[in-house]
């Protein structure tokens, strides 16, 4: 299943992305008009691997990953990549929670992502050609995209996140609505891609998911931070009371 | 299918350059609705091109609007019917010379039932007077053409002022020779339009004429080469030709030739 | 409403006989028409567009008034081009007065607004769609305008066809700039108008007639187009 050399040369990161390794947050605030979500929240994702971040509905998980990736800017305080304040946005690839693609062919959605990245021309086709066989998707390279299953579709935007690629992949729930078959397809895509160097974010409530693919677990309850822990800990013995109850199935209110 | 739209696209761009400067020897008369209505330049022009090779483009819009044209250099003749205008076109240094070409004359047209009780009369002025007491519908141009220009003359000769009345019986249509006839005909309205507008016109409905003859209906028209002076970029020399042409024994002999229904409309009267 | 009646025969007997005189006033009235529309469309989207996904102070200000520009009257957009280009005015040395170039900018001047004013308000709306999606690739401005732009075409062709709409019907701008000169700027609309202030209402009704059925095939010739290349695209 694992073509390492082949897989390489599509997934690695075109710029190593260890150089703007530790993400930090400093201090920060985020709030929308009278409604505050986080008020000095500070964590820090520092290792390479895969960094799972759990909690209940609302503690703002998803939030938190669109301040990482530069789509939103906190009220106060900082979001720092190795100490630097900006955000290499060219090096981050994002997959959302529901799937929002061009309305276009499969092909051309990958073609699109590819020029937007300011791939050459010549070299586009092939790209795509090569994502779409690592995504098993070569036969539906000329179907209308939105025409996809609910599954297909979220695999393709996983293809389009990796398309420019990128040193970091950020995940929002990816398999949330997609039954077991569609999820070992994205959980494969993406195991291959950390193990090209890929740094990967992924929020998740799948505790399997978190302990098939997680190196670390970060947990966050009601704007903070409640735990880190190597991920295999987390899920048998989390430090945290609240993630203790979170595991156990209980509703944290 | 880019590069098709784009082909296309190329076709219809170079397709109208193309026309536009298909020939360079042409020129633009400015002259009124009423003249290009009738017919005239249909029969007259070809005539000229075939004698000089000189195509002539017409703009045909109210006396005003024409001679405003030409002033701001938009032509390279004028062709009307408003004497006093012309004179005035020309002492204003805009016009290098005028020249009478031919004449027709106006007519009173309207209803049927001839409301006024002026049909068949020959005295135009007193046709207005009656036209006034009775306060039978009126259409005017109001448009300060020619025709209107003899129009207003006519009611001051018969000492109605229409203006006070304007609305009433008396309804400025401020449009062009043929709009005025098809809102005159439309609303029973008696008109006064040249001749050969008249007869040259489609959609008389039941309406006749009802003066004519009266020696004061007499309408003369008059071209006048623009001046270079006043419009460097006029072409003088294509210009003169036509008005050269249009008062040599040829160009004479064309209009009178110009009929409808066995009728002439213009009456070739040039005398330089 | 003998005239109804006369104006299909003479329709009828117009496109039976070919007259060729029609013809050239038919070829003329489309390639002015076309070239505008084409010119309006690659003005307007970008400007709709750019006005979609522009985000400044002001903005509401522009986009109501690109609305009403939608409204501007043709015939005070006829004297105003006829004032530039006259031989009087400052742009008379190009001396592109009474030619069917000058119609084609009068009619450009008047598609513009209509194509960018209901472009703008098509890519608006499928850009609250592709924001976010957009801003995570990380697309410049430029990106995300020839993106919307291109997802939205099919109903941009909608809005190109009300520019259309409105070219094919237009006669007071034309008609200034064009003068109306037999075989050289004389159209459909401008025709139409001769023969009626000629009295010849069933001929001016026939030409009508003639007019609105072109339309009528030029929309459902572009109907046909699009549904074929939707189909097309995707094999």
């Amino acid at each position: 299943m694992l073509k390492m050399n082949s897989d390489l040369a599509l997934l690695a990161p075109a710029k190593p992305f260890s150089a703007h390794l530790p993400i930090q947050f400093e201090g920060v605030h985020l709030s929308f008009g009278k409604h505050l979500i986080f008020s000095n929240l500070n964590l820090e994702i520092g290792a390479q691997g895969i960094t799972a971040i759990m909690g209940p509905n609302g503690a703002g998980k998803s939030l938190i990953l669109r301040l990482l990736g530069g789509l939103l800017a906190p009220t106060q305080g900082s979001v720092r990549f190795n100490q630097s304040n900006r955000i290499p946005r060219d090096q981050i690839g994002f997959v959302f929670q529901r799937p929002v693609l061009l309305r276009r062919s499969v092909q051309d959605n990958l073609l699109h992502a590819l020029a937007v990245a300011g791939v050459a021309r010549n070299e586009r086709a092939l790209r795509a050609d090569a994502l779409l066989d690592l995504g098993g998707m070569q036969h539906l390279t000329k179907s209308p995209a939105r025409k996809l299953s609910g599954g297909e579709q979220q695999r393709l935007t996983l293809l389009r996140a990796l398309a420019a690629k990128p040193g970091l992949l950020i995940l929002d729930e990816p398999s949330a609505s997609l039954d077991p078959q569609a999820t070992a397809l994205i959980e494969n895509i993406v195991l291959r891609a950390s193990q090209c160097g890929v740094k990967v974010i992924v929020v998740t409530h799948d505790q399997g998911q978190a302990s098939r693919l997680a190196d670390e677990v970060i947990f966050v309850h009601k704007g903070r931070v409640h735990a880190i822990q190597a991920a295999h800990e987390f899920l048998k013995n989390p430090v945290s009371r609240e993630a203790k109850a979170y595991l156990a199935g209980e509703l944290l209110i | 299918m880019t590069k098709r739209i784009r082909l296309l696209a190329a076709l219809l761009a170079t397709g109208l350059f193309a026309q536009a400067q298909a020939s360079d020897k042409f020129i633009i008369v400015q002259s009124t609705t009423s003249t290009q209505n009738s017919g005239l330049f249909d029969h007259l022009l070809p005539a000229f091109k075939a004698d000089t090779g000189i195509e002539v483009r017409v703009v045909a819009v109210g006396t005003g609007q024409a001679l405003k044209n030409a002033q701001n250099c938009d032509g390279d003749v004028v062709l009307v019917h408003a004497k006093a205008a012309e004179e005035k076109f020309v002492a204003d240094g805009y016009g290098v010379k005028r020249l009478d070409v031919m004449y027709n004359d106006f007519v009173v047209v309207g209803p049927g039932n001839d409301p006024a009780g002026v049909a068949g009369s020959k005295d135009v002025v007193k046709s207005f007077k009656a036209i006034a007491a009775k306060k039978a519908l009126f259409a005017s141009r109001g448009d300060d053409s020619g025709t209107h220009k003899k129009e207003q003359e006519l009611w001051k000769a018969a000492n109605v002022d229409v203006k006070a009345a304007s609305g009433k019986w008396y309804r400025e249509t401020g449009s062009g020779m043929g709009a005025t006839l098809n809102t005159g005909v439309g609303m029973g309205a008696y008109v006064l339009a040249d001749r050969a507008s008249w007869i040259a016109f489609g959609n008389k409905g039941n309406f006749k004429i009802a003066v004519e003859g009266d020696p004061t209906l007499f309408n003369q028209y008059g071209v006048i080469a623009v001046n270079p002076a006043k419009c460097p970029n006029v072409k003088s020399e294509l210009g003169n030709a036509f008005v050269n042409w249009l008062v040599s024994a040829k160009g004479q002999a064309t209009i009178a030739g110009f009929q409808q229904n066995g009728q002439s409309l213009f009456f070739p009267n040039t005398g330089k | 409403m003998q005239d109804f009646s006369q104006a299909f025969v003479q329709a009828f007997t117009l496109i039976g006989q070919a007259d060729p005189t029609l013809i050239d006033i038919i070829a003329l009235s489309l390639q002015v028409t076309f070239t505008a529309v084409s010119i309006a469309c690659l003005l307007g989207f970008p400007i709709g567009a750019a006005l979609a996904i522009g985000r400044f102070p002001g903005r509401m200000v522009l986009v109501v008034f690109l609305n009403s520009l939608m409204g501007l009257p043709p015939v005070v957009v006829g004297l105003v081009i006829y004032l530039f280009l006259s031989a009087a005015g400052p742009l008379g040395f190009l001396q592109l007065l009474y030619t069917p170039t000058a119609m084609v900018i009068a009619q450009v001047v008047l598609v513009t607004p209509i194509v960018a004013a209901l472009a703008r308000q098509v890519i608006e709306d499928l850009y609250g769609e592709y924001d976010e999606m957009l801003r995570a690739m990380n697309a410049s401005r430029i990106q995300t305008i020839c993106t919307l732009i291109v997802d939205a075409r099919y109903s941009l062709l909608t809005s190109a066809l009300a520019g259309l709409g409105r070219a094919l019907a237009e006669v007071g701008a034309v008609i200034i700039v064009g003068g109306n000169i037999a075989n050289v700027t004389r159209v459909m609309t401008t025709t139409i108008a001769l023969e009626t202030s000629k009295g010849e209402l069933a001929l001016a009704l026939g030409l009508g007639i003639i007019l609105v059925a072109l339309s009528i095939l030029i929309n459902a010739g572009l109907f046909l187009l699009k549904n074929s290349a939707q189909k097309r695209a995707y094999a």
